[in-house]
């Protein structure tokens, strides 16, 4: 892998614990070097516990109120506290984790270096337009195959890199509740673009993108009514990725998954999680027509202007559905707001 | 540096899975001695030679293998005029292969291809992982970032909407090669020396809409659900192009399977792909098609197949119609081809008449 420009990254990672001394010092050898935003989720009472050793900027409650007003911070709340780093920062690329998660080993035994590998996933070309049975074609040992059109091998920008996770993978409540021993032990080696028009459901677990991109298509919108402090009680950052794969569809960008991956701890209880209604079931069998149908008009040339288009067909289209889409729609037009007045002044 | 396996001392499988199910289909110009080290996984199972070139040449098939083997004499024999439509001198003429066959499976394998070994050092069964992978679902429709859902170890993602979770049948399993990597000509003589030797250890669905390369070294497919469209094309001797007889099923495959709803994986199984075929050569066959897929891939994006094709074989008769309508002006070759797709069919037809009960497409 070639050599990264540490600033022009930030890592961003959201606090839903307190004591993040395990978290970040099991991840030094590799956040080393990098500035840091961490953004304490502005419910969380204690506080933060942040080891020595790291070029840190902290984000609590107070910071959030200031730059977007306190009527506009629960839009920040739990999971979804990061997005106030995305929205801050003034780096070409992000990197998130969530703080249940370490560095994984590979099946060599060496442990994964997350940051790089996402970094290289966002300065290398996309190929959306083609599938490549040797997936990605830029690393080192592949290529193109036979049969795929020369024209299409230059790629398309990287908007955006999906990891995965080892031990804990991110199932819902009622799969991880069946199946309540089941560990994810599957160490798949490759990196690969995600298909113009397919959809998928982005994890916000172990994230990265190009913010000078596709910044703004991030979007902290979906709320979940009875939205939780466990990945198995929200939907935001399924909803934020159909969003952002659309956008990055429309504007000619791509979307990679596979590598890296993380080692993900064990947090919270599926079965109790089940117990609270899962309308996130409903709400996402709602969104896949929609988006599957959706067309964002040729003069969205914007990051910004596709998610008020966006924001717009949510409230026509699905605003009648549920009023958690009316919210997401409101949120995502407020969120461009917010965008536009922090990253003008800046 | 990665070595195929040494199946020397592995017992063939008792219990093969689909033994009365499945015919494995070789095309073979030279001899078929690479069927001795498969013998563990391949020798319960019926074959279908299909030689190429030289028809009074002897086929050696080792001992204990129950095979039928066709060459040229027996194609014209068995087709009359419609053998106009199978290739010679290329190894499409294996599709003449998939015509005859009596059985639901189709595992298509070359001469020049071993058995792979997995991470641990174990030789890997790939029939065996074809035929799990066609007996499973498949799931077009959205992509689930933990690859294959259905494998043991792995489940669908939070956010996967359940109602996608049943999936569909799968028509097509395309797996991959270690060593040898299947490139172009223009790649092979700027890499030369390059091999495959990641092992990617993931099976997913190509998602709905999107084409792929497919290439004929290592592919099984269910003959009753999507047979008809798994023409090679006309490639070879008398023919402008060369070398893209599976790339051409390929794209007409995924465009019919996208229409009836129904699945194509890529992944495992890994086959180790011994022999490279000289580069040269393979650029005077491939050089037309590297121009002509520039035109010929918007045509597959962008064909439409209308509601009233249901069946495979209207399917491939629809398309074969737009061949001729819309790239007839890159070549009058692909006037050739549309009017040898309809021969195909009318072959197929007659040798594979539909029963009351059976109807291929949709399953």
């Amino acid at each position: 892998m070639s050599e990264i420009n540490k600033n022009e990254v930030d890592i961003v990672i959201g606090a839903l614990n307190a004591d993040l001394t395990q978290f970040l010092n099991s991840w030094k050898p590799f956040f080393s070097g990098f500035h840091l935003i961490v953004v304490k989720d502005p419910e969380l009472k204690q506080e933060l516990n942040i080891p020595q050793g790291f070029d840190v900027d902290v984000y609590s409650k107070t910071d959030i109120d200031k730059v977007v007003g306190s009527s506009n911070s629960t839009m920040f709340s739990g999971y979804s506290c990061r997005y106030f780093g995305y929205l801050i920062s003034k780096k070409k690329y992000i990197v998130s984790i969530d703080d249940d998660c370490v560095p994984a080993k590979d099946p060599k035994g060496f442990l994964v270096d997350a940051v790089s590998q996402h970094v290289n996933n966002l300065e290398n070309p996309a190929t959306p337009l083609f599938f490549n049975t040797l997936y990605d074609p830029y690393c080192e040992g592949a290529d193109f195959v036979r049969g795929y059109p020369f024209s299409l091998r230059s790629g398309v920008p990287c908007a955006a890199s999906c990891g995965l996770w080892l031990n804990l993978a991110d199932l819902d409540a009622p799969t991880q509740a069946l199946k309540t021993e089941q560990r994810n032990t599957s160490y798949v080696d490759a990196v690969m673009t995600v298909p113009l028009k397919a959809m998928l459901p982005i994890s916000g677990i172990n994230i990265a993108f190009n913010r000078e991109l596709v910044g703004p298509a991030l979007v902290p919108a979906l709320r979940l009514a009875g939205e939780g402090k466990v990945r198995w009680e929200t939907l935001e950052d399924v909803w934020c990725g159909m969003c952002l794969k659309h956008i990055s569809d429309h504007l000619g960008y791509g979307v990679k998954t596979g590598l890296p991956y993380v080692w993900r701890n064990e947090r919270g209880d599926a079965v109790e999680s089940l117990r609270k209604k899962w309308e996130g079931m409903k709400l996402m069998e709602k969104s896949v027509p929609f988006f599957e149908s959706l067309k964002l008009p040729e003069t969205a040339l914007k990051v910004e202007d596709c998610v008020i288009e966006l924001a717009k067909a949510v409230k026509e289209q699905l605003g009648s559905e549920d009023p958690a889409f009316t919210q997401a729609a409101d949120a995502m037009v407020k969120w461009i707001q917010l965008w536009n007045s922090v990253n003008s002044s800046g | 540096m990665v070595e195929p396996a040494n199946t020397v001392g592995i017992a063939v499988n008792p219990t093969p899975l689909l033994k009365d199910e499945l015919d494995i289909v070789i095309p073979t110009i030279r001899n078929l001695d690479f069927l001795e080290m498969w013998r563990p996984f391949l020798q319960p199972y019926h074959l279908i030679i299909v030689q190429d070139g030289d028809p009074s040449k002897k086929i050696h098939v080792p001992e204990g293998y129950d095979y039928e083997l066709y060459n040229r004499n027996d194609i014209n024999r068995i087709l009359g005029p419609k053998a106009s439509c199978i290739s010679f001198k290329d190894s499409a003429c294996r599709c003449f292969g998939y015509m005859v066959s009596k059985k639901k499976y189709i595992f298509t394998i070359d001469d020049d291809c071993f058995v792979a070994k997995d991470p641990s050092g174990k030789a890997v069964n790939a029939l065996e992982q074809h035929i799990k992978n066609l007996l499973c679902p498949s799931s077009p429709f959205f992509f689930n970032t933990l690859y294959d859902p259905y494998r043991e170890g792995a489940d669908f993602v939070r956010g996967y909407p359940f109602s996608l979770r049943e999936g569909v049948s799968t028509a097509v399993s395309h797996g991959l090669w270690l060593n040898i990597p299947d490139y172009d000509a223009p790649t092979q003589l700027v890499k030369p020396k390059e091999r495959n030797t990641r092992y990617v250890d993931a099976v997913m669905t190509i998602p709905k809409g999107t084409l792929f390369p497919m290439c004929g070294m290592n592919l099984a497919f269910d003959r009753d659900l999507i047979g008809p469209a798994m023409y090679f094309g006309l490639m070879g001797d008398g023919q402008p192009i060369g070398r893209y007889d599976d790339m051409w099923a390929g794209w007409c495959i995924k465009v019919i399977c996208d229409h009836l709803g129904l699945g194509v994986k890529t992944g495992l199984p890994y086959i180790y792909h011994s022999k490279a075929s000289n580069p040269f050569v393979n650029l005077k066959k491939e050089y037309k098609g590297i121009f002509w897929q520039e035109e010929i891939i918007p045509f597959f994006q962008n064909a439409k197949l209308s509601k009233e094709a249901v069946t495979v074989q209207q399917c491939y008769i629809e398309l074969s119609k737009m061949v001729k309508e819309k790239l007839s002006s890159l070549d009058p070759y692909f006037d050739k081809l549309a009017d040898a797709m309809v021969t195909w069919i009318e072959a197929w037809d007659e040798l594979n008449p539909p029963t009351a009960a059976a109807a291929n497409g949709k399953a």
